[in-house]
């Protein structure tokens, strides 16, 4: 029963090389900026999905801590990506439009 | 399988010939895992699927975004299941946490971005309302 789920294990791992294959074609010809950070992100989740299988199949519960770090990097890369895109710029100073109150933050 | 467990059983209990002794909890762990692992496995490929063959880029948001969370959950539910109450399956259960909080959110922020960018999605005859830029 073991070896069959490890057969199983595997072949989610494997399928999920193939997605990610398939996830790069569209990263590469993709006709326009934001489908290309479509395939970016949904290519760092299957990267993190194939980590954890990976960490599974070694046995090894220390590498899942490499996923949780790709997850949290993934969604930052995305946001900073867009936020570039949309102001040119990554410090962009917020405009207070109450200026009469107490803004001592 | 069945009939591995049922040589297991009969040659650990060779007293019982006759009463089939079945670990329950373990056949129960291994078909959760396999029908978890099967149906994420079949979220994500169709999502790559859709990603690779869709025509517009909103059509390919909805087919990437709502079948990656859910695909990524059920694999990562799978694995949970398997390696039991362990530090493994607290790690993955963050993992699923996070990715259940962060997958949607970026989703949503580059179709808003893309909307407000001004990339039109194809309509046919129909026109997408203007986004209200008192927001």
């Amino acid at each position: 029963m073991a070896i069959s789920l490890g057969y199983i294990i595997l072949a989610s791992a494997f399928l999920l090389i193939v997605s990610m294959v398939m996830m790069l074609v569209r990263l590469i010809g993709g006709p326009s900026l934001y489908d290309r950070l479509l395939a970016v992100n949904s290519f760092g989740t299957k990267i993190v999905l194939f980590l954890c299988v990976f960490c599974f199949i070694i046995d090894r519960p220390d590498g899942v801590d490499i996923a949780l770090l790709y997850a949290l990097m993934n969604f930052i890369a995305t946001i900073a990506v867009l936020k570039y895109f949309n102001y040119q710029a990554l410090d962009v100073t917020l405009i207070c439009e109450t200026a009469d109150e107490e803004t001592s933050i | 399988m069945m009939i591995d467990l049922m040589l297991a059983a009969s040659s650990s209990h060779p007293e019982a010939e006759l009463a089939l002794h079945i670990d329950w909890l373990e056949l129960l762990r291994w078909c959760l895992t396999v029908v978890f692992m099967g149906a994420g496995l079949f979220f994500v490929l169709a999502g790559t699927l859709g990603v690779l063959r869709l025509p517009d880029f909103y059509t390919r948001l909805h087919a990437a975004g709502m079948t990656d969370t859910l695909g990524a959950e059920l694999i990562l539910l799978a694995l949970i299941v398997q390696s039991g109450f362990s530090q493994m399956s607290l790690k993955l259960l963050l993992v699923a946490l996070f990715l259940l909080i962060t997958s949607p959110t970026a989703t949503h922020v580059i179709a808003h971005s893309a909307h407000k960018e001004g990339l039109e999605p194809i309509l046919g005859p129909y026109k997408a309302p203007e986004l209200d830029e008192a927001e």
